[in-house]
């Protein structure tokens, strides 16, 4: 933490306007366009709706900050969103599904994190091959079918409050404390910073690299099995292609936020504000009735342009 | 972590003998053994239908992996192509229905292919974007504006003759197979005989030594990716005369396998290692797995499956392999 924070501030000023001003923009555009915007309703809905990508966008940049990447996330969250709804509706218990959910996701997380550290495969195609099983399990485990037939609590996870604030904000809220802590008031966060910026150095200071590592991409999985138990509860139901593609959603929002993907530089704050740039593009465009496809690309188009900006930085 | 030694091809042409060949004997080895294995287990294995399917399967599977074999042998990746032959099939295929000219659909096909590799190759070498994550978003850029495009509508029924380029036989050969022959000719050529072939070794072995060597780094990576664009242009010509229509997931499930087909064959994640011909092997030996795992009657769900732990297994040989050899 004390080295860190004598070249942060400057990296943050530099930061802060690029993913704030994109999101201020994006409101005031949103709000001009669409009369339906700028309401309570419709912004509290925003930050309910961002909760999973959040929660899959955090891990994300711890992971994408030790120059990995984790393409398996939306596959995993698929299939411990089935996973949860199999095992619920077999026990009868919310929790035991809950616990299998985060195993599940916790061993694929260990899994990328041994093919990524031990085995020197690359971050990408290591978890593009897990992306590809999770996918098959899925698959395998719902047949191809829906899994109906949840009992209500369940649905509670999604759609419950608590003092009148919905849950997924509270969890949103705490998972981001939980990461803020992790990262900048841990051991394991700092060399978080470390592993991406000179592993070499963390090596030779006696520090056991792969294994911090593991941890990191198991942090990923098991925070993609929580968020594949709000996706079921959101959707009262598992669905084996639920997820596809979200991990492109928590990459956009952790590329947005000015982590970059070369030099370990990572900033847990813009990515919170790279999610809510995410969600309200979304939100807003489907406001627009603009169809789902199109904002596909558009959060694409979003992503190579903040990579742009990220290696002019770098240069300049 | 660090760069493990690499090695480059001799001289300007012909392969590596005493490891390129070794290596591709071995591939065709395990080719061999799935073979007689999947003769043994299955009736309908060895009957000249299946043969000559998988041979146009595996045909199928290389045109869109060839390209990518070069770009991966610069030690980039190019992620997009799935999203590539998705969206050219589908604009190929309008342009047929509308002007009912097979011809100009293959034209616009391949053209837009062209074009979405060169967007990726500025991408990768004016923006500095790290290719996975360049041709990344691109992949979700091609699927929303294919998506978008088709509205799920299909796109059914071209004319015979066009349809004879993915279905046809000539001489008793499906006619993907002479178009195989053809492309692998011409990737081989590229790849080992020209000057063009030998300098993208160079650059995915070592970039900086090739760069001190007056190789123009940056116009050849332009040159690969627009190769690997046309390659899965091309790819979505074969396909839609296949399957005689077009919907806009018709390449969703074709990246997985084409990078697998690539590292199967031998060519190194890491650069400056690998052959086209070894693509070709390894595109038969997964469309074998996956053959045999349908005479063997396991449901199509199981194929991710098996795809992306093939996937990881041919990373780590290479990697141990390599571990071991220096």
């Amino acid at each position: 933490m004390p080295e860190i924070a004598l070249t942060a501030p400057m990296a943050r000023i530099r930061r802060i306007p690029g993913v704030a001003m994109m999101l201020i923009a994006l409101v005031a555009g949103f709000a001009a366009t669409s009369p339906g915007f700028l309401t309570v309703p419709n912004l509290s809905n925003v930050l309910v709706q961002s909760t999973v990508l959040l929660l899959l966008a955090l891990p994300m940049t711890l992971i994408i900050m030790t120059e990995g990447l984790d393409l398996s996330m939306g596959a995993v969250l698929t299939l411990t969103s089935l996973v949860v709804a199999l095992v619920t509706l077999a026990t009868g218990s919310v929790l035991l599904g809950l616990l299998a959910a985060c195993a599940v996701g916790t061993l694929f997380g260990i899994m990328n994190g041994w093919l990524v550290a031990i085995l020197g495969i690359p971050p990408f195609v290591a978890t593009l091959g897990t992306l590809g099983m999770a996918q098959g399990l899925s698959l395998i485990v719902s047949d191809g079918q829906s899994v109906v037939g949840m009992p209500v609590a369940i649905q509670k996870i999604y759609s419950g409050m608590l003092a009148a604030v919905p849950l997924p904000i509270l969890m949103a809220i705490a998972a981001y404390a939980a990461f803020h802590l992790l990262l900048y008031y841990t051991r394991l966060g700092t060399f978080v910073f470390a592993l991406g910026g000179n592993r070499d150095a963390l090596r030779f200071a006696g520090v056991k690299v792969e294994r911090m590592l593991i941890v990191v991409y198991a942090i990923g999985g098991a925070m993609a099995g929580l968020a594949g138990v709000l996706m079921t509860a959101r959707m009262n139901a598992g669905h084996p292609t639920a997820g596809l593609g979200l991990e492109f959603d928590a990459i956009a929002a952790v590329a947005v936020g000015g982590t970059s993907f070369e030099r370990g530089n990572g900033w847990l704050l813009g990515t919170l504000l790279g999610v809510l740039t995410v969600g309200v593009l979304r939100n807003g465009l489907n406001l627009l009735a603009i169809p789902s496809s199109v904002q596909v690309s558009c959060v694409g188009v979003l992503v190579i342009m903040a990579l742009f900006f990220d290696g002019l930085r770098s240069r300049t | 972590m660090t760069d493990t030694t690499k090695i480059l091809p001799g001289r300007a042409g012909g392969l590596h003998i005493s490891a390129d060949v070794l290596q591709l004997a071995y591939r065709l080895l395990a080719a061999l053994l799935i073979c007689v294995l999947l003769s043994l287990l299955t009736d309908s294995f060895l009957s000249l239908n299946n043969i000559l399917n998988v041979l146009r399967q595996a045909s199928l599977m290389f045109f869109v992996a060839a390209g990518l074999t070069l770009v991966v042998l610069t030690a980039g990746l190019d992620l997009s192509i799935g999203a590539n032959v998705g969206l050219t099939a589908c604009l190929a295929g309008t342009v047929i229905h509308v002007t009912g000219s097979p011809t100009l659909g293959v034209l616009v096909g391949i053209g837009v292919g062209a074009v979405i590799g060169l967007a990726n190759g500025i991408m990768v070498t004016a923006l500095r974007i790290p290719s996975f994550i360049a041709t990344y978003g691109m992949l979700w850029i091609l699927q929303g504006v294919a998506y978008w495009y088709m509205a799920g509508e299909t796109i059914h029924g071209f004319p015979p003759a066009f349809r004879q380029l993915g279905s046809g036989y000539f001489l008793g050969l499906p006619i993907p197979v002479y178009l195989l022959v053809i492309f692998l000719a011409i990737g081989t050529v590229l790849a080992q005989r020209t000057t063009w072939g030998q300098e993208i070794y160079a650059i995915g072995a070592n970039p900086v030594a090739a760069r001190l060597s007056g190789i123009p780094v940056a116009a050849r990576l332009l040159l690969v990716y627009t190769v690997s664009g046309t390659m899965a242009g091309l790819a979505s010509i074969i396909f839609l005369a296949r399957l005689n229509s077009a919907e806009a997931d018709i390449g969703e499930s074709l990246t997985l396998p084409a990078i697998a087909s690539v590292l199967i064959g031998g060519t190194s994640l890491f650069g400056g290692v690998g052959t086209v011909f070894g693509t070709f092997i390894g595109a038969l030996i997964l469309t074998l797995v996956l053959n045999g795992m349908n005479l063997l009657q396991i449901s199509a769900s199981w194929q991710p499956l098996v795809t992306g732990a093939i996937v990881i297994l041919a990373v780590w040989l290479d990697r141990m392999t390599r571990r071991r050899a220096f």
